[in-house]
């Protein structure tokens, strides 16, 4: 079985702070990590390595210092890892992001394509359904278990608000993780000393199989209209009021805050 | 793409087991404002089957025309019959602006949609409204809450946003409201359905991380013992949040040590703390003073709590939150 | 000159700072407070190849080198000192005196399984009546055919029962005093092997600490370590290399204290002001830290020296010494700089101030460090 897990280098969003002065974010000094959801991903495509002596490449898309967060998935223990970057590819939103990878992928040969549910930087939850539906193929998302019967049926356990469904469905597929799902594994000592002696493949848009008008800015349909901080955190209001009063003023505020 | 040939603001109706959902009329609220601002009307895509009958309640709750897709191969959602139905209504009726709630049906649907019909689709959003130039102002939060984004899809129609529930106003139902109901055939391409579902199972809700929570209600000593926790508990219900506490109130025993908030506790970030009858010692600022807004109640009013509260009310927790407990139930 | 860890010691210091923030930190407070040896923590340890860290992949080893091993004992001690001596006394006291001096066979059967931590090493030179003068040897090993039969006892032995091999000396030729010790690789479940008491210690405590007894303990002639007088060699040897592990553990101390007394001094208010205002709390942080850096290049530099092949006995004793050092001296106004509660348990720094006080101690006093930088300079 062959697994490519599709994975994104993000700033830590639990280090980001906001400067009090300015309001802006500070990036500065924020660690970059592999997106929690899709080191859940990369665990769950080592289990079925274990488990049923799957091939795995990792795949990521981002600037060339993404490149640490590949040597990571391969000290983990993937075996071939692709970095996809070209100034073509950037200022990309969603869609132009899945066109890219999608691109790429119809390169590999795949019986399952993983991704994490969302990534923290921006949240979306949408390149997963995207990829899969420009390579046609079938796509479980909210995945929290897998089983795989060693011949082409998987059957997956999909989280949704108030249990569970489960699917069946056969490869090809793609499916996006949870990352309380599966527990990453560490990097290991030898899988470190071993990272950068493997070779990583680096692949720009003549590489790939895309049209150039559907990736980076220019084939994004969505662009930021504007960006703000939620605003400096001014000193609190403080009441002394009777309990009814006191009452009031939460209800209103929480109002304000679309809370309730 | 000639934009203007694409009208109205439509909202996927999501319905599970034949039930429309809260998200749904929501939706159905907060289009019928962004229909005032352009002029147009409000539209709900329903799909199921045998589901028709609920078609009026969307109307009374703001939707100007419903349109229904019947079919078995609508019953219970699954990605591709229902990125079919989608589609093919998108491609028959041409919507300017479709919202979707950004529940797991919503978010696994509304990419593959956006995809297909090959649209922007701006996810998880918290404001919508309509711009100078009749453009959707779709606004969402980044970077884990740090940083707001307004997004726009100015080239391709349809403007597609998946909504987070919760956050817009539905509309009193209206009994007298009259609405158009619209049937559609979905020409299925069966061959293309690859996922079948095997069963659907409930679980009584797990216990969520209170790291992970978005609303937290947080009981301290002055809340004293079981009966004002069970204050706590009854508002953390209301306001569909997770209960946490200091640690005076978890070594009491009445909460267990992973809702604990602190330093020797958990750290926590959610867009509200309600932080009741919690003085707030240093190692409990520790752990929750990122939060998105913090209200808190304290008799004490030099409590080091109100540092760091947005909203600090002077008084007695117990009395506040039996009181706030009631005026939200009615 | 070059000051940077290598791209595979960046992205090591990447993995052991999460695993010691996530499975090592956890429990540190509960294996002091308990004195209870942290198995589970030695078997993740194993799992991810921290118990081999400089062993030649051939041998079963993870194929790193000297600098990512003192990475690894000083992250871990950030968190955890305890753990951080065990992987310590394990690398550097049992696997790299057999890597060093051992018979081809020898390495063959005990690197592999030690470096994949299916065995736990241990060391065993001091004794009752000799401790910092370690040519006072008492144990005696005495040549019985294709035999030797040891008798005596070690004390104060790190890894205690946990361990599965040992290194121990023992006189096979009184008369001719250091030249007459001989080291040993024995196995637990030996007859004749057994330990005695387990101490009570002021820090550390999780860490096992007993005495080993031999009683005619009969051990074949292949598990000498290295010729027969040559044991005191070895020993030193393996001390130098061992100073390497203890001085990356004190460092780790210091930055652990370090690091809990910058969260503190941000949170805690006084007079209207958090404590990190203050000048003075400043001025402390900052020598603090400059005496941590310090420590860490000469750590660090010894470690680099060792992984060259080059010499590196007084760089270890100097970063042993002024690292132990550092350690007392940080843990010390860390808990000043927590006040009161620094006092207290609900606070990490007092178990650091009595886990740095060791570092003065074992694998050579301050002074026996000060006599081998001394000695290099007359010699």
């Amino acid at each position: 079985m062959n697994i490519v897990v599709c994975i994104k280098q993000v700033p830590d969003t639990t280090e980001i702070k906001i400067n009090p002065a300015t309001g802006t974010l500070i990036r500065d000094g924020v660690p970059s990590i592999i997106n929690p959801d899709d080191k859940a991903g990369l665990e769950l495509a080592l289990r079925m390595k274990d488990l049923h002596d799957a091939h795995v490449t990792v795949i990521t898309m981002g600037p060339p210092q993404a490149d640490n967060a590949l040597r990571e998935a391969l000290a983990m223990g993937v075996d071939d890892a692709i970095h996809l970057t070209d100034r073509k590819f950037a200022g990309a939103d969603t869609l132009a992001t899945s066109h890219a990878l999608a691109g790429a992928l119809r390169n590999l040969t795949f019986d399952l394509i993983i991704t994490g549910r969302q990534a923290i930087d921006g949240d979306t939850a949408q390149v997963g359904p995207q990829i899969a539906e420009h390579l046609d193929i079938a796509q479980v998302s909210y995945l929290r278990k897998l089983d795989y019967d060693g011949k082409r049926t998987f059957t997956i356990e999909r989280s949704i608000e108030d249990g569970y469904e489960i699917l069946e469905t056969e490869a090809p597929c793609l499916v996006t993780v949870l990352s309380d799902a599966f527990q990453a594994r560490y990097m290991t000592v030898k899988g470190i000393m071993e990272a950068y002696a493997k070779e990583v493949k680096v692949w720009g848009f003549n590489e790939i199989e895309v049209k150039e008008e559907d990736l980076g800015l220019k084939g994004s349909p969505t662009k930021v209209h504007k960006a703000f901080s939620r605003g400096v955190k001014a000193a609190g209001e403080l009441y002394e009021l009777d309990t009814d009063e006191a009452v009031g003023t939460i209800i209103s505020k929480l109002k304000e805050k679309f809370i309730i | 793409m000639e934009n203007s040939t694409y009208k109205g603001v439509y909202v996927f109706a999501e319905q599970r087991n034949g039930e429309i959902q809260k998200v749904a009329l929501e939706l159905v609220g907060k289009a019928r404002d962004l229909a005032a601002d352009l002029k147009e009307k409000v539209y709900a895509i329903l799909l199921g089957h045998n589901i028709a009958g609920q078609a009026q309640m969307l109307i009374e709750h703001g939707a100007d025309v419903v349109i229904c897709a019947d079919a078995p191969e609508l019953e219970s959602y699954l990605t591709e019959p229902y990125t079919q139905a989608m589609c093919h209504i998108i491609d028959l009726h041409k919507p300017d602006i479709l919202l979707i709630g950004a529940t797991t049906t919503g978010r696994d649907l509304g990419p593959r949609v956006s995809a297909r019909v090959a649209t922007g689709l701006t996810a998880d959003c918290t404001k919508l409204e309509i711009g100078e130039d009749k453009h959707l102002l779709m606004t969402r939060p980044a970077f884990g809450g740090n940083l707001m984004a307004t997004i726009v899809c100015k080239e391709h129609r349809p403007q597609m946003s998946t909504v987070r529930p919760g956050v817009m106003q539905s509309l009193e139902a209206d009994t007298q409201r009259q609405g158009e109901i619209i049937m559609v055939d979905v020409p299925f391409a069966t061959q293309k359905f690859k996922v079948r579902l095997v069963k659907s199972v409930k679980e009584k809700t797990s216990k969520i991380d209170i790291s992970e929570a978005k609303i937290l209600i947080s009981a301290g000593r002055g809340m004293g013992c079981c009966d004002g926790l069970n204050l706590v508990k009854e508002l953390a219900e209301t306001l569909d949040a997770q209960v946490s506490a200091s640690r005076a109130v978890v070594d009491c025993g009445l909460v267990g040590h992973d809702q604990q908030v602190g330093q020797t506790g958990k750290t926590v970030r959610p867009d509200l703390y309600f932080a009741a009858g919690i003085s707030g010692a240093i190692q409990h600022l520790a752990g929750m003073e990122e939060s998105g807004y913090i209200v808190a109640i304290n008799k004490d009013k030099y409590a080091p709590i109100f540092q760091v509260a947005d909203l600090g009310i002077v008084g007695d927790a117990r009395q506040i939150i039996k009181k706030l407990n009631d005026r939200l139930k009615n | 000159m070059n000051f940077h860890l290598t791209k595979e010691q960046a992205l090591f210091e990447q993995m052991i700072r999460s695993f010691a923030e996530k499975e090592v930190k956890p429990l540190a407070a509960e294996v002091d407070e308990q004195e209870r040896f942290p198995e589970e923590t030695v078997a993740k340890m194993a799992r991810v190849g921290l118990l081999g860290i400089p062993v030649p992949s051939e041998l079963g080893g993870a194929g790193g080198n000297n600098v990512m091993y003192a990475q690894a004992v000083e992250e871990l001690s950030v968190a955890c000192a305890t753990t951080g001596v065990i992987v310590s006394a394990h690398t550097s006291l049992c696997i790299a005196p057999i890597l060093e001096s051992g018979t081809p066979e020898q390495k063959k059967k005990y690197i592999p399984r030690l470096a994949s931590g299916e065995w736990l090493g241990a060391f065993g030179l001091t004794e009752p009546n000799a401790g910092t003068d370690a040519s006072a040897q008492q144990t005696t090993a005495v040549e019985d055919g294709d035999n030797f039969i040891i008798n005596g006892s070690k004390i104060f032995i790190t890894n205690a029962e946990y361990a599965h091999v040992y290194i121990i000396f023992a006189m096979t030729d009184k008369s001719q005093g250091v030249k007459g010790i001989t080291a040993f690789i024995i196995e637990k479940g030996t007859p004749g092997f057994s330990f005695g008491k387990k101490e009570k210690k002021m820090g550390i405590r999780g860490s096992a600490t007993s005495e080993l007894i031999f009683e005619n303990c009969v051990i074949p002639r292949e598990n000498m370590l290295g010729k027969v007088g040559k044991g005191f060699g070895i020993a030193m040897k393996t001390l130098d290399g061992g100073r390497i592990g203890i001085a990356a553990q004190a460092l780790g101390i210091a930055q652990g204290a370090l690091n809990e007394t910058v969260k503190y001094i941000k949170e805690r208010k006084q007079f209207g002001k958090p404590l990190s205002a203050f000048q003075n709390t400043q001025f402390q942080i900052a020598d603090m830290q400059t005496r941590i850096s310090a420590a860490r290049m000469l750590v660090r530099s010894a470690a680099f020296k060792k992984d060259q092949g080059e010499k590196f006995s007084a760089d270890a004793a100097m970063a042993k010494l002024y690292a132990a050092e550092v350690a007392m001296e940080v843990a010390s106004k860390a808990i000043q700089l927590h006040g009161g509660y620094g006092y207290t348990r609900e606070y990490p720094v007092e178990r650091m101030l009595r886990d740095a006080k060791i570092t003065e101690i074992y694998e050579g006093t301050s002074e026996v460090q000060k006599m081998v930088i001394a000695a290099n300079l007359l010699k």
